[in-house]
């Protein structure tokens, strides 16, 4: 098949994969627990961070810089709701099994390497809308709690739109990582037993115990939730130490933000790879 | 017009792990005739299927549309329309929004969605989503994704399982119409009176081997049986042996194989023979499908 050709059946295999998604409830369904697990998180973090917050909980947060409690309170999208577009990509690529969908899927475009990178495109563009859908209740709830509280909104400062650009585009990563994960797995009880299991208590679990030492702090930076951390800006978890001096935490250089930015995309390049020459490969039965 | 596009499987073998599927299978398929592939659950009809269509690959050997393989084939489901499941729908998603997907992806005409709806009779339930569907409308949804490009060849496994007795009548004439049209339907079924109507040749596949390939009616015509007796058995035996048919003696008479009842007595007749006893016992077509396809360990 000529370049031209494969082109051509990549954008189709596109507009049939969006379409795919659009004609089934999962998600805009996945999108409503999002804005409301995100916006009830920013409102309560808007007011731990705020002055009124930190007295009656003695947090002693008040001396917070305002760029950075506000960046705290809107990167909740990415502290509370990577989950979302990580399970979005895993039912991309998993309900293609489930109900054995892959049969017209693979009849339609046999190129199944098309196919792949289609999902990937349609995964960038669903977490893209995730990441907006997130904003929109972490701003939505967590601006409006900060200015009842006397605090500022701080959306004028390049810093913080500086955070939510880039929350945009980690979530669109994530939902990569979900196809890449969903992909190599095939099973959606798996997929989601692992992403829920995964996000919720793994990841966290790790990030505290790693930055304990200087050592394995310096390898947990390059945990995809850490990494995030880094891509965005801001993360509570990163933030714990600032927070509480009473927390143990290693000093070791977060990454930049455009390397945790490389780190994720790699990471979901080399589970893209790996579907790709296993499962992608198989029989479809 | 269409394009003629016939099928030929060519020497396939399939292995899964330790068990063969497919043991050297070849036959073909042509243009404007209705070719029905059967065989008992399990005897390698699907997979010979999902090879064909590029689902899974041949351990060994060949099945190619028009001498090419699907996945080389320039625009394979616009040449080629398949339909091999009626489980292969979201529940969630309507009819209407699943061939729609699909012609997308294949670079059809989108406007061949609601003709195809049309066609197979699904238009009132196009919107709905599939999981409220009856096994008889995704059969018919399965066979809307087939036409969906307004292909020259279909290969359809089970088409007629779960359709009503008016379905079935439906699914024939279309079936027959297409063929007429002068494209090439394949279709597999493991009972032979389900397709007996509609299908001009005949594959029967029974342990991945091919056991008989050829038009319906050499496979009707190799049942001629006629029963005949006479006084004299041995006169008459040599009468018919020398009118070129194949003659048993048996204890209730002679068994005659390869001459019709008129024939015989045609025969027996020429030769002055008397005849206590003529009749025809011919075995139905599904008897002789069973003893095809029948589980014999000597034979195995």
């Amino acid at each position: 098949m000529s370049a031209a050709g494969i082109a051509v059946g990549f954008g189709r295999s596109v507009a049939a994969e969006t379409v795919k998604v659009l004609s089934t409830k999962g998600w805009w369904l996945l999108g409503l627990v999002l804005v409301a697990y995100v916006g009830i998180t920013a409102a309560g973090l808007a007011f731990f961070l705020s002055d009124l917050g930190a007295e009656l909980g003695g947090t002693g947060a008040s001396g917070l810089d305002d760029v950075v409690s506000a960046n705290l309170v809107y990167s909740s999208v990415t502290a509370v709701g990577l989950v979302i577009p990580l399970l979005f990509g895993a039912l991309l690529a998993t309900s293609e099994y489930r109900y054995q969908t892959l049969t017209p899927t693979v009849l339609a475009q046999p190129r199944r390497g098309i196919v792949l990178a289609a999902k990937a495109i349609v995964a960038v563009l669903f977490g893209a809308f995730y990441g907006v859908v997130g904003l929109v209740g972490s701003v939505g709830l967590g601006a409006p709690v900060r200015l009842a509280l006397g605090e500022p909104a701080a959306l004028d400062e390049p810093e913080v739109l500086g955070v939510l650009l880039r929350t945009i585009v980690a979530m669109a990563l994530w939902a990569v990582l979900g196809l890449g994960l969903g992909a190599l797995l095939t099973s959606q009880i798996a997929a989601i037993v692992i992403v829920l299991a995964f996000t919720q208590f793994v990841e966290p679990i790790l990030r505290l115990v790693a930055s304990v030492w200087e050592w394995s702090a310096s390898i947990g930076r390059f945990l995809p939730g850490a990494a995030t951390d880094a891509l965005v800006g801001a993360g509570i978890l990163s933030a714990l130490g600032a927070l509480d001096p009473s927390v143990p935490s290693a000093e070791v250089d977060a990454l930049l933000w455009w390397q945790g930015g490389l780190v994720l995309a790699a990471l979901a390049l080399v589970l893209l790879a790996a579907a790709s020459l296993t499962t992608m490969r198989r029989d479809v039965e | 017009m269409t394009t003629p596009t016939p099928l030929v499987i060519d020497s396939l073998t399939k292995v899964y792990g330790e068990v063969t599927a497919l043991r050297d299978v070849s036959f073909s398929a042509a243009p404007g005739r209705v070719t029905g592939f059967l065989g008992p659950n399990g005897a390698g009809k699907t997979s010979t299927l999902r090879i064909l269509l590029g689902l899974n690959r041949p351990t060994a050997g060949s099945a190619l549309i028009d001498g090419r393989r699907y996945r080389d084939l320039e625009s394979p489901a616009r040449r080629v329309g398949g339909s091999l499941s009626a489980d292969v729908f979201h529940p969630g998603r309507s009819g209407r929004a699943h061939l729609l997907a699909l012609a997308l992806a294949a670079g059809i005409d989108r406007a061949r969605v609601d003709l195809v709806l049309e066609q197979v009779g699904l238009s009132a339930a196009a919107r709905r989503p599939v999981g409220g569907y009856s096994l008889g409308m995704r059969q018919r949804l399965g066979l809307a994704s087939a036409l969906l490009g307004d292909p020259a060849a279909l290969v359809l496994d089970e088409p007629i399982n779960g359709l009503d007795p008016d379905g079935i009548r439906w699914m024939r004439s279309l079936l027959r119409s297409l063929a007429d049209e002068g494209r090439t339907v394949l279709l597999s079924s493991h009972v032979l009176s389900e397709v007996q109507q509609t299908v001009d040749d005949v594959v029967v596949i029974r342990h991945g081997r091919v056991v008989f390939d050829g038009p319906l009616t050499a496979l009707e015509a190799g049942t001629a049986r006629v029963r005949v007796d006479a006084p004299d058995r041995d006169a008459l035996a040599a009468a018919l042996q020398r009118a070129g048919a194949e003659v048993e003696v048996g204890p209730t008479g002679l068994a005659v194989l390869g001459l019709d009842v008129a024939r015989t007595g045609e025969v027996a007749r020429d030769a002055g023979i008397a005849l206590t006893h003529l009749s025809d016992e011919t075995d139905g077509l599904e008897s002789v499908f069973l003893t095809l396809t029948a589980d014999d360990e000597a034979a195995a």
